[in-house]
């Protein structure tokens, strides 16, 4: 293509020599340390960041090919009309055209006809300044961005339950002398694998590891006990062994009485959820809940952490919420060492949650339909606070309008690739197409780029500095560590660009020392605040822990050893029910679960890590893992290809036949693009409160594929 | 046949009975209409219970106060009108109320049914007017507690009847340190669930645990002796209402059970004997307002009275298809079924049966016992597996048909029964491996990697994607530690779970060279 021509003529022959920076990796929310540098670019491990203490998965390693991917944007792309090919332009006229059209659209159509996404894997001052642009800028309530795709039912469950969201109680190293950890929904060998180095530290200790997950996974293999659910019951387990902590007398009733409240309503709705009814839900085995329930309870420094597959559902929020609601009943939570926790995907997904790109926040983790907040956050940014827009639309909701009658007509999009994450992913490119104006700003190509009017190439993470905030809540510096090939912006300036053309209010600075200050300014007295914090205490100290209210604060590892952050200081216990359980079940037409998930060597939609030969050739294609029984039953044989419709669509992938999947269920994971692309197939049944679809289970039904139609 | 759904005029929905079906049938209904007027009556003057644990009561594994299902608070909250301790005394059809006896009359659009069922009473001499003190049967939360009273004060105990609900009874007072005869009727405990083979196990299980078991026994009286004036004899009491007890010679209120009298003549002594003869759908109301009434209830898969579309009946009261459910499980269906037609939430639901499975709930008794389970080998169209080790009290059976599972038990080791419950209830296809049925673990086991035998091509490094042939391929270059192969090839570097298998085939590769060739 013409363009993927014009891209490797212009883009950087490799990176000039440097001395080691040491940073930290552009991926998952670990952020393991690493150093970049050398010539040509190499990274290596770092031995003194907690998270990963030397070690590195293979995506690590081979980030610092990141730099040099041959399809690097370097020019924006515009289309000079509608339907015309992707074009080379100058930034001036890639910004006037933004800018004109904003202007326009606006004048017609009113302000929200303007949406903006971001991402998890933003800095936090992107992040910040991106949520600013959108309320004071372009004045639209219309932004989200996909970390309500990753972990936004844990953090609906915590703020409900702790009125904090902060993914881990404590430091990760707190994991490694935990007596027993129980992981719902997470395999942290494949999606994190640094942190089972902390998992197999405790198990020579002699912890248990108990995983609750559908499939044997590369974690469940090295779990002291799997609970291996049906997908959708992850709550009626909770519940089931909460009941059984009362039957076996491993309530903590001192800290049920001074640290929480409305216990007895939860213990009365878990006596529904006598074993034998939930094992039928479950089809976990009594005796295994049982020892779930005992090895938590008897220890003393037991962790319950929670990951995508108990979260991403419609039910998500509640689900999580019975974990803590079991978590509390041990008396688990509130003491060093212990507690619940859930594992962030994103590598700013922690951060990326707290300064404003969510639809209904402002910075510090405010509320942006708290007055006080609109006060405090609109003089940090010199503007009456009737200007900031109320909440808007959750990220599917958002995307799911664009286009419309009454949605956004132009979206600009940051650090995000949702035709190949978003749920029923062509109903999302079909909206997409329907707008008059996709603004892009990514340093490749991605699936949703191509489908833009205007693309802006922006710096990438060895490029750039700023800050990111990890699961543990510990804020990391991202130190600049290789210059940025020619012709690349970053996301600031491009924003500081955009809001000088729309003559918006406020100052736009481009320099992630000042953005961080303000947001300092902006977070100060919120849930999460970062006003303590400072670049080069976040050096001097390997990273600080929010909330830190000032500079002489110590941050704070574990935030409530002392007290909830409720009104009243109790963490709340809540009743929840599993009711009908996954909001679509298994029938004759669609008679397999499905479940979806991530392997080793890729990362969420894959625009990074399939552009990387080594990862590639590790994991080369998207695959339906099922059982050898299922397969039979459908004619099915190992490497064959397959088609799995859903109610929403069709893929067609390779059979990988395994016995560690459960006999009603195939996984198909979602790095891929193209007709192996498994979210044309998941629900958009959204979480009541966190707005989180259900990516975790449909209906599904899975046949031989036959490319000649035969089978039509 | 489309009768509207919804409740008829202002009047909003009467539900009768709060116990299992009618308390789930209220908190369903709220959940999804919070404004339709509702009230509920409960004989019972608590607050609704699990009925399923009063076993785990009787056995102490639970307290009386642990078991409620519903918050007290919740009705007001929920504006729900809870009439507690309230009978139902009379249903008028025709003006559409219902008469209650605390002189009440309360109008409905829509009438739930939900009274349950009563413990049946066997017309024996001694069983009289009422039971005589210390003879007792196990229904309520009330019955627990009168039981449990009992049990305090005396050290032996017959329990009449050797189906689920005797033997919880049963294992539970043996627990409690009692000496405990179970005496049934049948050849074998249990026989309407377990085949004779099972039955003689649990009957041996049980005998370790301090239960005695006498099959084939009838039970011809109870023998009471009078109670001196002035004791208390706060244990007799009538059984509930609309019951088949007809009065004997002698015994009733008044007088206390010393023991019960079997056929043959023999006598076997019990201060406490609980009657766990089954239970009978409580549908007198029903019959009372001309409803047509089988052994339950009659009602379609909307769950209306096949004679007044504007009764509904669910739970243990209700008849479907010739079949009156006896379990939560249906019951709860039901409940939820009938609250998608009423709030309008689920126009197509449809109660259309459902499959029972037993689960016994009895300390060190592990019991799952499910649909046809006495086949043998004699039809060749079903498929038998099964295993038995009697010393340690495990017996397992499956019965598949069209590869489907059509009938199972686990005694002793119920491993497997969450994944026999619920191919049984999808009649899902089984796996091919029928091993996997009978014993947990067997399907799939993790096999041990051994480094020395495994293939160059195997990976060994998940994290980092190294081959055992890569690692080979680095020693052969020189690399003789684990160290040093991490170094070249990142093995181990990740998870670090493969430290060990790294180690190993570094070790077995320098064992190789130091051997002498040959």
């Amino acid at each position: 293509m013409a363009v993927s021509e014009h891209l490797r003529a212009d883009g950087p022959a490799g990176a000039p020599a440097t001395a080691d920076t040491p940073t930290h990796c552009p991926y998952c929310a670990l952020q393991c340390g690493m150093t970049v540098g050398g010539g040509p670019v190499r990274v290596a491990p770092r031995e003194d960041v907690p998270a990963n203490r030397g070690g590195l998965c293979q995506k690590g390693w081979t980030a610092a090919e990141l730099l040099t991917v041959p399809d690097r944007l370097t020019t924006p792309l515009m289309r000079a009309h509608l339907g015309a090919p992707l074009e080379p332009c100058g930034w001036d006229e890639a910004l006037d055209r933004i800018a004109a059209e904003i202007g326009r659209l606006q004048a017609r159509h009113g302000r929200d006809v303007i949406g903006v996404f971001g991402g998890g894997g933003l800095t936090n001052e992107k992040a910040y300044q991106l949520g600013k642009f959108a309320r004071i800028a372009l004045r639209t309530s219309q932004i989200d961005y996909n970390g309500r795709f990753c972990m936004s039912s844990a953090a609906a469950a915590l703020n409900r339950a702790f009125g904090l969201d902060r993914g881990l109680p404590g430091p990760i190293t707190d994991v490694a002398r935990a007596d027993a950890v129980m992981l719902v929904g997470g395999n942290v060998a494949e999606t994190m694998p640094p942190f089972m180095r902390h998992v197999t530290e405790m198990r020579e200790r002699g912890g248990a590891l108990i995983v609750v997950d559908p499939r044997r996974t590369a974690t469940a293999r090295q779990a002291d006990l799997h609970l291996q659910t049906t997908p959708g019951t992850d709550l009626a387990l909770a519940n089931g062994m909460l009941y059984l902590a009362v039957e076996e007398g491993l309530l903590d009733e001192t800290f049920i009485a001074e640290r929480t409240g409305g216990f007895e309503a939860v213990r009365r709705s878990v006596n529904t959820y006598w074993p034998d009814r939930v094992e039928r839900i479950t089809g976990v085995p009594v005796p295994q809940l049982r020892e779930a329930v005992r090895l938590l309870g008897r220890g003393v420094r037991s962790l319950i952490l929670t990951a995508r597959g108990a979260e991403q559902h419609a039910r998500g929020t509640d689900t999580v919420t019975a974990f803590i609601n079991l978590a509390l009943a041990l008396g688990l939570p509130g003491r060093e060492g212990g507690g619940y926790g859930c594992l962030t995907g994103q590598g700013n997904g922690q951060g990326g949650r707290e300064h404003g790109q969510k639809a209904d926040q402002l910075p510090g983790y405010r509320r942006i339909d708290d007055p006080a907040a609109r006060a405090h956050v609109a003089a940090v940014w010199g503007v009456d606070p009737q200007i900031i827009p109320g909440p808007g639309r959750s990220a599917y909701e958002l995307l799911d309008a664009l286009g419309t009658d009454d949605g956004p007509r132009a979206l600009l999009l940051f650090g995000s690739n949702p035709v190949v994450s978003a749920p029923r992913a062509d109903r999302i490119e079909e909206r997409l197409n329907a707008l008059d104006l996709l603004v892009v700003s990514d340093f490749v190509l991605s699936e949703t780029a191509r489908r833009a009017d205007v693309v802006l190439p922006t710096m990438q993470w060895a490029e750039e500095s700023g800050t990111l905030t990890n699961l543990e809540g510990r804020v990391l510096r991202r130190r600049r560590a290789v210059p940025a090939p020619a012709g690349v912006r970053s996301d600031l300036e491009i924003l500081a660009a955009l809001a000088g053309r729309l003559g918006a209010p406020g100052t736009w600075s481009t320099e992630p020392a000042e953005v961080f200050d303000e947001l300092r300014a902006a977070s100060a007295g919120g849930p999460a605040d970062y006003s303590g914090i400072t670049y080069q205490r976040i050096e001097k100290e390997g990273g600080v822990f929010w909330p830190c209210p000032a500079e002489d604060h110590p941050g704070t590892p574990r935030p409530f050893l002392d007290r909830f952050h409720t009104p009243d200081g109790r963490a709340r216990f809540i009743p929840v029910e599993h009711g009908r359980g996954a909001a679509e079940g298994i029938d004759e037409d669609y008679p397999v679960y499905l479940t979806t998930g991530r392997v080793l060597a890729h990362y969420q939609s894959g625009a990074q890590t399939r552009r990387i030969g080594p990862l590639v050739e590790a994991s080369p294609e998207p695959f339906a893992e099922m059982h050898p029984d299922l397969a039979d039953r459908l004619g099915v044989t190992d490497g064959m290809d397959v088609r799995v419709t859903s109610r929403r669509g069709t893929v067609v992938v390779r059979a990988r036949l395994v016995e560690s999947i459960r006999h009603d269920t195939v996984f198909i994971p979602f790095h891929w693009a193209g007709e192996g692309r498994a979210n044309l197939l998941t629900n958009p049944a959204l979480d009541p409160t966190s707005r989180m679809p259900e990516f975790k289970v449909c209906a599904v039904r899975v046949e031989p594929h036959e490319p000649n139609g035969a089978d039509q | 046949m489309t009768q509207p759904s919804g409740s008829q005029g202002n009047e909003g929905i009467v539900v009768v009975g709060n116990g299992m079906a009618g308390s789930r049938f209220v908190t369903e209904m709220r959940e999804r209409d919070p404004r339709v007027p509702l009230t509920v009556f409960g004989a019972e003057p608590q607050q609704p219970y699990n009925r399923v644990l009063l076993s785990n009561v009787l056995a102490g594994a639970a307290r009386p106060d642990q078991i409620g299902l519903v918050d007290p608070a919740w009705y007001a909250a929920h504006d729900v009108d809870a009439r507690l301790g309230v009978e139902v005394t009379r249903i008028d059809r025709r003006a559409r109320l219902v008469y209650s006896g605390d002189g009440g009359v309360t109008p409905y659009g829509t009438l739930v049914i939900a009274t349950g069922s009563t413990a049946f009473v066997p017309p024996i001499p001694g069983t009289g007017d009422g039971l005589p003190a210390g003879a007792l049967v196990f229904r309520t939360l009330d019955d627990c507690r009168r039981i449990l009273e009992a049990a305090g004060t005396t050290g032996r105990a017959v329990v009449v009847g050797g189906g689920l609900l005797g033997i919880e009874a049963a294992r539970g007072l043996a627990g409690r340190g009692l000496a405990v005869t179970v005496v049934h009727l049948a050849g074998h405990l249990m026989e309407r669930q377990l085949d004779p083979g099972a039955g003689r196990v649990l009957a041996r299980t049980l005998a370790r645990l301090g239960v005695h078991t006498r099959l084939e026994a009838q039970v011809s009286a109870l023998r009471t002796e009078p109670v001196p004036q002035g004791d208390d004899v706060g244990g007799a009491r009538t059984p509930s209402q609309g019951q088949a007890a007809r009065s004997g010679a002698d015994g009733g209120p008044g007088a206390r059970v010393t023991g019960v009298e079997l056929a043959t003549g023999e006598f076997l002594p019990g201060d406490l004997v609980i009657l766990a003869c089954g239970v009978r759908p409580d549908v007198a109301l029903a019959r009372e307002a001309g409803l047509a009434v089988d052994r339950g209830i009659v009602v379609d898969e909307m769950l209306r009275s096949v004679t007044d579309p504007s009764v509904r009946a669910i739970g243990e009261c209700s008849q479907y298809g010739g079949t009156v459910y006896g379990l939560v499980a249906p019951a709860w269906e039901q409940a939820a079924v009938l609250a998608d037609l009423l709030a309008g939430t689920d126009e197509a639901a449809r109660f259309t049966g459902a499959r029972q499975i037993t689960r016994l709930k009895a300390a060190s008794v592990e019991l799952a016992a499910m649909g046809e389970t006495q086949h043998g080998d004699e039809d060749p169209e079903v498929e038998v597996v099964q295993f038995a080790d009697p010393a340690r009290g495990t017996y397992k059976k499956v019965v598949i048909k069209d590869d489907r599972l059509i009938g199972a038990i686990l005694l002793g080791e119920t491993g497997t029964a969450g994944m026999l419950t619920q191919l049984y209830d999808r009649a899902a296809p089984l796996p091919s491996d029928r091993l996997s049925l009978l014993f947990p673990g067997v399907n799939g086991a993790a096999v041990s990697d051994s480094p020395v035998r495994m293939p160059d091509a195997a990976t060994v490094c998940h994290c980092n994607n190294v081959s055992k042939g890569q690692i080979r391929a680095c020693w052969e270059q020189g690399a003789r530690t684990a160290e040093e192969v991490a170094a070249r090839t990142r093995a181990s570097t990740g998870c670090g779970s493969c430290r060990d298998a790294v180690e190993g085939i570094v070790c077995w590769l320098d064992e190789q060279e130091a051997a002498p060739a040959g």
